[in-house]
């Protein structure tokens, strides 16, 4: 089937999209960058290197993903007709390991034997440590201490794995500081060490870079859609921490006219309350992590400690690209707190036999917010970018239950 | 009029190296900051660096990121370190004030604003660790607007062609790092600083300094035959942590003395 298409050609040479994104980091990191880039404009049209990729995402992710016309929870809701693409169904359990396969590949050819990485819930720690397995390569993950804590499972999960995940202690020791730690490493062991960042955040060729891996989403989804639905969403949704899954959705979708996009940002416990993390919602421009974007900030340009109950989405910063389509009106951004994420979760457990994670949840409950306020024979697609087995421990505390 | 070209000439005609320490703002008190800079330049500093304190100094070591969040606990924000400045200028004139930080507490305030208040406050550089030239053409317009000098890194991994873009916008001085790393971190290669300097002297005619990774009087002699001017940070952020208050101006003027000497065996 053929689509209309709008024309949108971001990143610049540059790395820029509109004013956002770029290349803010100190001169010790410049040559790698400019190595990486290289790299990245050689292998990304090298056919050989796209059919390992698909191969590796076709027989070790299992993809393609499917997408799942949640009935009986639109029943409920009667409304819009909600569908469900399921990354939650990839191996590793979330739309991480998309990336984490074309960066390690990337890698590989790069000669670096060892990788690094940031995490913040855990996800693409584990991402980036099942590849580093596959592949053979040396893994270091760097997490915040708070969220060491929150996240047992994962951490050993990590080890399991191989990988040497170090607590970082410094700052609001969460993904921030766990960022600020792995660029440390890289500036540091510039030589033998590729940085597997895992959300569409950095400096350039990162955010594109990122963003091109999980694009896979989307290429699957307009070819889906039809043949599930008859036709395109209406919507899509997908939640927003850094927004790599949110872009990943979002990519194809851009220029094809008459698809809303919505990414959720994590309110936490209310806008008013300052304890949330949604950067577009209530944010400002500035510089932060390698590029220009919205972030949460004080007046001082310091930047704010945030707050969410998922630890995915617990992040000052957005992706560059998620500011620019902000700014230009192309996809629309709205926030969801925690309690209502929460209901989303235990609803998508109870109607459809499926518990998602926290992060994807907030997706889940702005479609459940606008769904009855829509036709039956209005479509929304929303990213169920994770499954919610990590968050086991985070949902049975907040209800109150000891495991 | 930046202060910053005068004082290299001056040591030039002298056959002196500079000494530039650092010291973060606020740290480990906002009322201890003057006094500091002052016995800085007692016990024989040329130029003073001054960090300005940020939540996210990622290109720092840990003991910088500790001192940066010490002064963030006292709440030093970047209108506060100008404010130091000011006072620093009312009873020393003449050495060169630069302040080193990150981009974004400027973005807050504005770069015309900031540049306008370094001239007024008597700042004579700054160093904003992740603004490359790039992207920052407007920023250091402003800042060559009010006669402040826009102070570059380069590293050992910086190509040719980035150091002729650095050299259209720098002035002042030219900060090489010396290794691979954060600040603070070790393993200083003297015979590959010898080899880069007249590198990069082909293409910039300023004066070079070194930093990152100084810690010790013998490694500042040693670079400072190779180079126009040696940085010290960490060493001296260092002993700030490890002195109470009562005698930490002591224990950094000892410290920076001690530099002061070695450089002069030169």
């Amino acid at each position: 089937m053929r689509l209309r298409k709008l024309a949108y050609n971001y990143p610049d040479s540059t790395g820029h999209f509109g004013p956002y994104g770029g290349i803010y980091v100190a001169e010790t990191l410049m040559g790698a960058l400019d190595e990486l880039r290289a790299a990245y404009e050689h292998y990304s049209v090298d056919p050989e290197f796209k059919a390992e990729f698909a191969y590796e995402l076709k027989h070790y992710v299992g993809r393609p993903s499917p997408i799942y016309h949640a009935r009986h929870w639109s029943q409920k809701l009667g409304g819009a007709q909600i569908y469900l693409k399921r990354e939650d169904l990839n191996h590793t359990g979330a739309h991480k390991v998309n990336n984490t396969v074309g960066q390690a590949l990337l890698a590989k050819r790069m000669g670096k034997p060892r990788v690094i990485a940031e995490t913040g819930a855990g996800q693409h720690g584990v991402a980036t440590a099942t590849v580093a397995a596959r592949y053979g390569m040396e893994c270091v993950v760097y997490m915040g201490a708070e969220d060491v804590k929150r996240q047992a499972t994962n951490v050993y999960r990590m080890k399991l794995l191989g990988a040497t995940v170090v607590p970082v202690e410094s700052g609001s020791k969460t993904l921030k500081d766990a960022l600020n730690e792995a660029m440390r490493d890289w500036v540091t062991n510039i030589e033998n060490t590729f940085y597997i960042i895992g959300t569409v955040a950095g400096p350039h060729p990162y955010p594109m870079m990122v963003r091109d891996f999980n694009s896979v989403v989307s290429k699957e989804c307009v070819v889906q859609m039809p043949e599930l639905a008859g036709r395109q969403p209406d919507a899509v949704i997908a939640c927003v921490g850094g927004g790599s899954n949110a872009m990943g959705i979002f990519h194809s979708y851009i220029e094809v006219p008459g698809v809303q996009l919505i990414g959720v940002e994590a309110a936490g416990s209310g806008l008013a309350s300052g304890q949330h993390a949604a950067a577009l919602t209530a944010g400002k421009p500035g510089v932060l992590h390698g590029n220009r974007t919205y972030l949460l900030q004080d007046g001082n340009g310091q930047i704010i400690e945030t707050h969410s109950i998922s630890a995915g989405l617990d992040y000052p910063g957005v992706g560059p690209e998620h500011a620019w389509l902000k700014d230009s009106g192309r996809a629309q951004y709205v926030a969801i707190e925690d309690s209502e994420a929460l209901q989303a979760f235990h609803d998508l457990c109870h109607y459809e036999g499926i518990i998602p994670a926290l992060e994807s949840s907030h997706a889940l409950a702005y479609a459940a917010k606008i769904a009855p306020t829509m036709g039956h024979d209005k479509v929304l697609l929303v990213n169920l970018s994770g499954r919610g087995d990590k968050d086991m421990a985070t949902v049975a505390r907040v209800s109150g239950i000891e495991l | 009029m930046s202060r910053i070209q005068p004082t290299f000439e001056k040591l030039k005609q002298r056959g002196g190296k500079a000494l530039i320490p650092f010291i973060t703002a606020g740290d480990p008190n906002p009322q201890l900051t003057v006094s500091l800079m002052h016995a800085l330049v007692e016990a024989g500093a040329d130029i003073i660096e001054i960090g300005v304190p940020f939540s996210d100094p990622m290109a720092d070591g840990p003991t910088i990121q500790r001192s940066s969040e010490r002064a963030l606990k006292h709440g030093i924000a970047l209108h506060d370190v100008l404010d130091m400045v000011a006072k620093f200028r009312t009873t020393d004139a003449s050495t060169p004030v630069v302040l080193m930080g990150y981009g974004n507490p400027i973005e807050a305030m504005g770069w015309e604003r900031f540049a306008v208040r370094c001239e007024q406050v008597g700042v004579d550089g700054v160093l904003t660790v992740d603004f490359p030239p790039e992207e920052s053409h407007e920023a250091f317009g402003h800042l060559h607007r009010h006669g402040v000098d826009p102070i570059f890194l380069l590293a050992p991994t910086t190509s040719d062609e980035r150091i002729t873009q650095v050299a259209k916008v720098a002035r002042g001085y030219v900060y090489y790092v010396s290794l691979k790393g954060v600040t603070g971190a070790g393993h200083l290669d003297l015979s590959a600083i010898a080899q880069k300097i007249p590198h990069i002297q082909q293409y910039i005619g300023l004066p070079i300094g070194v930093g990152f990774g100084i810690r010790d009087a013998e490694t500042a002699r040693a670079v400072s035959k190779l180079c126009d001017g040696v940085v010290v940070g960490s060493r001296i952020v260092q002993e700030i942590e490890d002195s109470n208050e009562e005698v930490v101006i002591t224990n950094v003027a000892r410290l920076v003395k001690e530099l002061r000497l070695a450089i002069n065996q030169v």
